[in-house]
């Protein structure tokens, strides 16, 4: 096995399966997950008929999606309109190929992975805001106007909490990234007080910034379902539809994949004990069923205190995070 | 009247939201002209669901359009049998027995909380926090059940009759109205520290879609809405009717004007409601439900009455022509969500369209009682 994937075709054929199906895995169950998760708050039995406890609904959703036909109405920009659900979802599969699920389950390794994710999550904002726009309807222009807003509103703070890291870890290189956290849950860069005593609220506004950048309730201005139909995606049906709800679900599983290993450690335990691709797994699942536990918790913040939070609270306090850091690594 | 684009700085749009639209909540168009996100003008374009109601009584007898009334607003049924049946009887000159008056009023103030919280649920949702709608749906399945035991029905109840009702209410149903206060008193303040003061609610309702008093009075918005905006006015008070008078009630009123004015507002009436029937079903006199020797078709003498109650939305009014047949010459029905959604074009006016629907939402619409 690891002969064969040392050969680089065959290596690059079984890792873009592997992410594709990663991906579509992800999407299909974190929907699933969703729906649980939600009628567990809301006191509810959720998706019980399609296989044991729900477990086929989403194969069922998928075909029903993939067998729905793909309209484009008229008077649309059909390239644009045809090109954005790719260039939604495509990046985010990019994206998939740098991240290190264990010391050895890594696609690509490559020494600028951090730099490469964060560019590759802006380009998808492009996507959607071409889709907005070319569906030529109003709701969607609000929604696709309002993403771009947001998305750049919310990358600044992101990136600068991204930079305070790589101050202290030295490195862009994912992998180097989570050696470097190897140990107890002390190791992690989540509790490397030492170095910014704030690296707590760091990891928080990193993860709320993440849910900004995902266009996450309380932060889903782009498909404000009660104020824009389904915002910048209402014209799309079927697999068109589908792939941006796939790069939804993609983009929660890169942006958690990134809490994870840039503060929790990667496949590192909390203890020490047994390091690898489960303790990433959890890590990672952890902070999806956080995220979905927001959505159905919060009423959906207004468009201008969305902007407010990030230039007001956000970049002053991220900024704020990379001096400390800076004096705190100069003395050290 | 729309602004003359001419006015107004920049590029305008049209926004057709409705008839189909998430946060309309049933067939309501707003026709939005739209600077940005800013509302300029917004034109509420009602008649989806028009069913001619007034018309219809003037071609049934008076029992026969008693089906009718409660699909006026559909949410808050049984009050407006209430007004129904009074204002016939008061016409008629049928006594009510004082027990039936006591069940009215404990059925009546159970549908308004029922209604409230069909209101709280999806105004909620209209913010974008989807769960509290299954816990309020919750509550009110107790009240339907409650409702089903005595009326058989559980949306549309027609429960009253010319003269009474047409059930009595046994020993099951008041345990279960006690059980359902206790249960209720509890669920109210679960909602107040899970939803009352969360943060971004606060932040999405405080101070958005202020309707001052003059805007109220202007349009004849009555009930939460008027109450949110500082007037004391509830028709149990001010014209009471039935044992209102005998119970001790207090009208909440809330002088912030904005959505959370009305939000209280509301959450407190549910309470205030709870009381009423607390001390209603204490109070409960035996003896017959229904009067005697009531026709089967009434023929009320030659007149007219109008009769005014307090509905779940606002004060519901009925003016009945009679002219001594068996059939209404003419019946107008004044209903509060029409007088309610009216001053949504003023109010609204340089509102975000995200704020405008906190705004739309607190108002409590219920379409088929606009259109009627």
């Amino acid at each position: 096995m690891t002969e064969l994937l040392s050969i680089e075709p065959i290596r690059m054929l079984v890792f873009l399966v592997g992410t594709i199906l990663f991906v579509a895995l992800n999407a299909a169950y974190l929907t699933l997950l969703e729906r649980k998760e939600s009628s567990w708050f809301q006191r509810r039995l959720g998706p019980t008929e399609v296989g044991p406890w729900g477990l086929l609904q989403p194969i069922a959703d998928g075909i029903k999606l993939a067998g729905k036909q793909v309209i484009v109405p008229d008077g649309v920009d059909k390239i644009l309109f045809v090109l954005s659900p790719i260039m939604v979802s495509v990046p985010v599969i990019m994206n998939l190929a740098t991240i290190p699920f264990s010391d050895t389950l890594v696609a690509r390794n490559i020494d600028l992975g951090l730099l490469m994710i964060l560019s590759f999550t802006s380009f998808n904002v492009m996507g959607i805001m071409f889709g907005g726009w070319a569906s030529r309807n109003k709701y969607s222009v609000i929604s696709a106007a309002r993403v771009v807003a947001q998305n750049v509103a919310y990358e600044i703070p992101m990136f600068l909490i991204a930079i305070s890291l790589v101050m202290v870890t030295h490195t862009f290189d994912l992998r180097e990234t989570v050696l470097l956290q190897t140990g107890g849950f002390w190791n992690w860069n989540l509790f490397k007080l030492g170095v910014s005593p704030l690296m707590p609220a760091a990891c928080l506004l990193f993860f709320v910034c993440l849910l900004a950048e995902t266009n996450r309730s309380p932060f889903d201005m782009m498909e404000a379902e009660s104020e824009l139909i389904a915002g910048a995606i209402t014209e799309y049906s079927g697999m068109g539809f589908g792939l941006f709800f796939i790069s939804e679900y993609a983009n929660i599983v890169v942006g958690s994949c990134l809490v994870t290993i840039l503060f929790l450690g990667g496949w590192n335990c909390p203890f020490g004990l047994y390091p690898g691709l489960h303790w990433f797994f959890v890590k990672m699942y952890g902070i999806i069923f956080v995220v979905i536990w927001i959505r159905w918790s919060f009423p959906r913040i207004q468009f201008y205190g969305l902007l407010n939070l990030s230039w007001k609270i956000l970049i002053p306090l991220s900024l704020a995070h990379l001096l400390l850091t800076c004096v705190m690594v100069k003395i050290w | 009247m729309s602004v003359d684009a001419t006015t107004i700085q920049g590029e305008t749009f049209v926004v057709n939201m409705g008839p189909q639209h998430p946060a309309t909540h049933g067939v309501l168009r707003i026709k939005l002209t739209m600077d940005g996100e800013y509302i300029m003008n917004a034109e509420p374009v009602i008649g989806y669901s028009h069913r001619m109601q007034e018309k219809m009584a003037e071609n049934r007898t008076y029992s026969q359009y008693f089906a009718n009334i409660g699909r006026i607003d559909y949410v808050g049924a049984m009050i407006y049998n209430f007004g129904y049946a009074c204002a016939v009887e008061r016409l008629a000159g049928i006594p009510v027995p004082e027990r039936a008056e006591y069940i009215r009023v404990i059925t009546s103030e159970l549908n308004r909380i029922a209604s409230h919280l069909l209101w709280f649920g999806p105004f909620i949702i209209d913010l974008g926090g989807l769960t509290p709608l299954l816990y309020a749906f919750d509550d009110r399945e107790g009240i339907l059940n409650l409702l089903e035991s005595v009326s058989g029905a559980r949306l549309t109840f027609s429960y009253f009759r010319f003269g009474g009702v047409c059930n009595d209410i046994d020993d099951d149903f008041v345990a279960g109205c006690r059980a359902f206060i206790s249960r209720m008193r509890e669920r109210l303040t679960l909602y107040r520290r899970l939803v009352t003061d969360n943060i971004i609610f606060r932040k999405r309702v405080e101070g958005i879609g202020v309707i001052p008093p003059e805007i109220c009075r202007k349009y004849g918005a009555t009930g939460p809405v008027l109450r949110g905006s500082g007037v004391a006015y509830d028709v149990r008070k001010d014209e009471p009717y039935s044992i209102y008078p005998l119970l001790d009630f207090d009208i909440p009123v809330f002088g912030e004007c904005d959505s959370m004015a009305r939000y209280r507002v509301r959450m407190e009436e549910m309470n205030q409601s709870l009381r009423m029937i607390e001390q209603a079903l204490d109070k409960l006199p035996s003896g017959p439900f229904m009067a005697e020797k009531v026709p089967r078709i009434l023929k009320p003498p030659k007149g007219d009455c109008y009769f005014n109650v307090e509905g779940a939305r606002g004060s519901f009014g009925i003016r009945i022509v009679s002219d001594g047949t068996e059939i209404p010459y003419r019946l107008k029905l004044r209903t509060p969500c029409f007088a309610n959604l009216s001053l949504f074009e003023e109010a609204s006016r340089g509102m975000l369209l995200a704020d405008s629907l906190a705004l739309l939402g607190s108002l409590d619409l219920c379409i088929p009682d606009v259109d009627r």
